[in-house]
C-alpha cells in the first residue's frame, strides 16, 4: 500500500489549489475542505494499521532510481503523528467554519483561509514523512509560511506586532537549519536520512557532535525548548482561536518530532543525555511558573503548552525505548489535549467576551458545556489519573526511574512539581472564570480600581507593588483593565456581567463550533480507552526507532547504499 | 575537501552583517540583515559542493570535470523561498507603517513589565541608600519613594 504514503500531502496541496478557484462558491469549498480532511484521517489510519503490521512504507517520488531523489517513509511513528495532526486539523476546520473566520460570507477578504490552512496540513504531513533532510527544510518551510498567514490574519495592529517577533525568529532558525544542511551535505555527501545514518557513523566524533548540535539548536528553536521558547507565549495568543489551537496543537510538536527523527536515526551514538534533560527540566519549570503569572488564560495555556514540551524532550533525553515510548506516547496526548483546550477558549472569549480572568466569572453557570469542555481537558492536561496525561507522565516518570541517574531523578522531580503547578494554573482559572459568580467578579473590579497603588502605563516610574485582594494579588496591568471595565463605554472593554445587565448575554454558540470541540474533546478521551493498546504501540515504535538498520533496510536496498 | 579561503570569508561577512542588522530595531533593516543571512547560507551551500567545475550539463563535459550540481539545486529552492520571506517580511512592514507610522519591532508585554520593575527597582530605597551619585536619576515620584 505504498500508494498511500504521498497523498496526506498532495491531497491537501490539491485541496489548496482548489480552495483558491472556488474562493465564490463557499459552500462548495466547505465541503470541498473538510472531505480533503476527513479523506486524510481515514489514509492515516490505513497508513498506520499497515506498518504496524508490514513494516515501514517507502516510496521515491518520481522513481528516480535510489539513493537520488526524494523518498517519503511512512514508520510507525510518522503515521501515528500524521493520524494525530489529521484528526486534529480535521476538527479545527469544522470549528473555524462554525466560527465564521473562513471568509464565507461574499466579498469578504478572508477568503485565503481555506488555501493556507490546507497548506499548512500538508507541510506538517510532510514533515513527519519526509526521508531527506533538505525535504524535511522544504516542508516546514510550507508550514511556516501559512503559519505567517494566518497569524497575522486581518493585520490588526497586535497581530501585526505578534506577526513580527514570530517571523524573524523562524526565518533566523531556517537560515540556521540550512546552514545545518550545508554543513551536513559537506561532511557526508548526502542528504537521504537513511544513507546519512550510515555515513555519520563514520566521521570523527567531534564533526558528528557540532552537526548533531546544529540540528538540535534548529528544531529547539521549532520546538520551543528553553532557551529558545521566548518567542512563543508572545506570538500565539494574539492569533484566532481555531489559529492558535492548531498552533499549540501541531507545530511545536512537528519540532519535537524532528528531534526524536534526527536523535535516533542520525546520532545514535551520542544520545546527549545530560544536556537534554537539563534542558527538558528548565522548559518544564521556566514555562510553568510563566503560567501560573498569567491574568489571561491564552497566555497562561500558551506558557504550560511550553512547560509541557519539556516532557517529550525529557522521554528523548532519557534515550531508552521506555522513554522514547513515553515522549511518543505524551505528544499523541498534549496535541490533541491542547488543541481541545485553545478550541474551548475559542468559546469562552465568544461567550465571556474576553480571555481576561479579570473580566470573567460565573461561565459554569452561563455556560455549563463550555464548563464541561474545559474542566475534563483541563484536568487531562494536570495529569489527575487515569486520564491519558497522568499515564504519560507515569510512564515518563518510570522510564526515568530505571535510568536512575542524578538528572534524571532531578527531572523526575520537577516534572511532579510541574504537573502540581499546572493543577493549580488551571485550578485558578476554573474557579476564577468558570466558577465565581459574575457580581463577585464584577465587585472585585470595582475593588481593584478604586484601590491604591494605581499608575496608568505612561507614569515615568509606576509601583512596584501589587494589590492584594482576597488571596490574590494583582499589578499595574489589571488594575489599568479594571478601569477600563469600568469607565469605557464600548462593548469591547465590558465584563461578563455587564454583558448580561445588558441582555447581551449568554448568546447561543454555534453547533458546528461545540460540536467540534466536542469531538475532540471525547477523542483525548478516547486516548485514555486505549492507552493500552496505544502504550503496546509506542513501545514498538521506540524499538524501531533504536534500531536505525531496520529504517536503513526499508528504504535503501543494498547497492544503494 | 578542499575549499576556497575567498567563499569562506565572503560567507561569514555575509552572515555576520546578516546577524548585525537583524538586532536592529527597525523592520527594513531587519528585512536587509535577513537578505544578507540568506545570501551568506547560499554562499555556505557553494562552498559545501567542494572545488568548481565545469556547468553540469549532460553531454557537454565529463562528469569528472562537473561541479556537483545537487547544492546549486538546493540554493535555487532557498533563493525562492527568501524571495517568498521577502514579500511577506515587505507586505508586514508596510502595514506595520500604516498603522503606527513606524515600522519599529515593538517590546512584546513581558518585556515592558520587566524593564518597568527594573525601573522601579532603581528607585527602590535600598538604591538610594547604596547609591552615591543619586543626582542623575529620573525623576521619581514622591509617593513612590515613601512606598518602599
Amino acid at each position: 500500500m505504498t500508494w498511500l504514503v504521498p497523498l496526506p500531502v498532495a491531497l491537501p496541496l490539491l485541496g489548496a489549489g482548489l480552495a483558491l478557484v472556488l474562493g465564490r462558491r463557499p459552500l462548495l469549498r466547505w465541503v470541498m475542505s473538510t472531505a480533503v480532511l476527513t479523506t486524510n484521517v481515514g489514509i492515516a489510519a490505513a497508513l498506520l494499521w499497515e506498518t504496524d503490521r508490514n513494516g515501514p512504507q517507502v516510496v521515491w517520488i518520481g522513481a528516480w532510481s535510489q539513493p537520488l531523489g526524494i523518498s517519503l517513509v511512512a514508520d510507525r511513528v510518522a503515521s501515528l503523528m500524521l493520524l494525530v495532526s489529521a484528526v486534529v486539523t480535521l476538527a479545527v476546520l469544522v470549528y473555524s467554519i462554525g466560527q465564521g473566520m473562513t471568509g464565507d460570507e461574499r466579498d469578504t477578504p478572508l477568503t485565503i483561509y481555506h488555501p493556507t490552512f490546507l497548506v499548512l496540513s500538508a507541510g506538517v504531513s510532510n514533515a513527519f514523512l519526509a526521508g531527506d533532510l533538505f525535504n524535511l527544510f522544504v516542508s516546514f518551510e510550507m508550514l511556516l509560511f501559512a503559519s505567517y498567514v494566518l497569524l497575522t490574519l486581518g493585520g490588526t495592529s497586535a497581530r501585526i506586532r505578534a506577526g513580527t517577533i514570530y517571523v524573524v525568529v523562524n526565518v533566523v532558525s531556517s537560515a540556521l537549519f540550512l546552514i545545518s544542511v550545508a554543513a551536513v551535505y559537506a561532511a557526508t555527501g548526502s542528504l537521504n536520512l537513511a544513507q546519512l545514518s550510515l555515513r555519520i557513523a563514520e566521521l570523527p566524533d567531534p564533526l558528528a557532535l557540532v552537526l548533531q548540535l546544529l540540528l538540535l539548536t534548529t528544531f529547539s528553536i521549532k520546538a520551543a525548548v528553553f532557551p529558545l521558547s521566548f518567542w512563543l507565549p508572545d506570538s500565539y495568543p494574539t492569533a484566532p482561536a481555531p489559529v492558535t489551537a492548531v498552533f499549540a496543537g501541531l507545530l511545536t510538536k512537528v519540532g519535537v518530532y524532528a528531534i526524536i527523527r534526527t536523535q535516533t536515526l542520525l546520532f545514535p551514538d551520542s544520545p546527549l543525555t545530560g544536556p537534554l534533560l537539563w534542558a527538558a527540566l528548565f522548559t518544564l519549570l521556566a514555562g510553568i511558573l510563566g503560567a501560573v503569572a498569567q491574568s489571561d488564560i491564552k497566555r497562561m495555556l500558551s506558557f504550560t503548552l511550553v512547560s509541557h514540551i519539556g516532557y517529550m524532550v525529557f522521554g528523548v533525553g532519557l534515550g531508552t525505548a521506555a522513554g522514547y515510548s513515553g515522549a511518543i506516547f505524551y505528544v499523541t496526548h498534549h496535541i490533541t489535549i491542547q488543541t481541545t483546550l485553545f478550541l474551548v477558549l475559542g468559546l469562552v472569549e465568544r461567550q465571556g467576551g474576553s480571555t481576561s480572568l479579570i473580566k470573567l466569572g460565573g461561565l459554569a453557570g452561563l455556560a455549563p458545556v463550555v464548563g464541561v469542555l474545559f474542566f475534563v481537558p483541563a484536568m487531562n492536561l494536570a495529569g489527575i489519573p487515569p486520564m491519558s496525561g497522568f499515564l504519560g507522565k507515569a510512564s515518563l516518570v518510570e522510564a526515568a526511574i530505571r535510568v536512575g541517574t542524578v538528572p534524571a531523578y532531578a527531572v523526575v522531580a520537577g516534572g511532579m512539581l510541574t504537573s502540581l503547578l499546572t493543577l493549580y494554573a488551571v485550578g485558578r482559572t476554573w474557579n476564577l472564570a468558570f466558577w465565581r459568580t459574575p457580581e463577585e467578579a464584577h465587585e472585585m473590579i470595582r475593588e481593584l480600581s478604586d484601590r491604591n497603588p494605581l499608575s496608568g502605563p505612561d507614569d515615568v516610574v509606576p509601583y512596584r507593588d501589587r494589590v492584594r485582594i482576597g488571596a490574590g494579588t494583582y499589578g499595574v496591568h489589571d488594575q489599568v483593565e479594571a478601569r477600563s471595565v469600568l469607565d469605557e463605554e464600548d462593548d469591547t472593554s465590558r465584563d461578563l456581567f455587564q454583558l448580561t445587565e445588558q441582555g447581551l448575554r449568554p448568546t447561543r454558540l454555534p453547533r458546528t463550533m461545540v460540536g467540534a470541540t466536542a469531538g475532540l474533546a471525547v477523542f483525548s478521551l478516547g486516548l485514555t480507552v486505549v492507552a493500552g493498546a496505544l502504550f503496546g504501540y509506542t513501545g514498538r515504535a521506540a524499538d524501531d526507532l533504536l534500531d536505525p538498520g531496520r529504517y536503513v533496510s526499508s528504504v535503501l536496498t543494498q547497492e544503494a547504499r | 575537501m578542499t575549499a576556497s579561503l575567498s567563499l569562506i570569508i565572503v560567507a561569514a561577512a555575509l552572515v555576520g552583517c546578516g546577524i548585525y542588522l537583524i538586532l536592529e530595531r527597525s523592520l527594513s533593516r531587519v528585512l536587509v540583515g535577513v537578505l544578507m543571512l540568506g545570501n551568506g547560507v547560499n554562499v555556505l551551500f557553494l562552498l559545501s559542493s567542494g572545488p568548481a567545475g565545469r556547468a553540469p550539463i549532460v553531454g557537454r563535459a565529463d562528469p569528472a570535470d562537473m561541479s556537483d550540481p545537487l547544492p546549486q539545486a538546493l540554493v535555487l529552492t532557498a533563493i525562492v523561498i527568501a524571495l517568498g520571506t521577502t514579500a511577506f517580511v515587505l507586505a508586514m512592514a508596510y502595514r506595520s507603517w500604516q498603522l503606527t507610522g513606524h515600522d519599529d519591532v515593538q517590546d512584546d508585554v513581558e518585556d515592558r513589565a520587566i524593564r518597568r520593575r527594573a525601573l522601579s527597582d532603581e528607585s527602590s530605597e535600598g538604591y538610594e541608600l547604596s547609591g552615591d551619585e543619586g543626582t542623575d536619576e529620573q525623576e521619581i515620584p514622591e509617593e513612590g519613594r515613601s512606598r518602599r
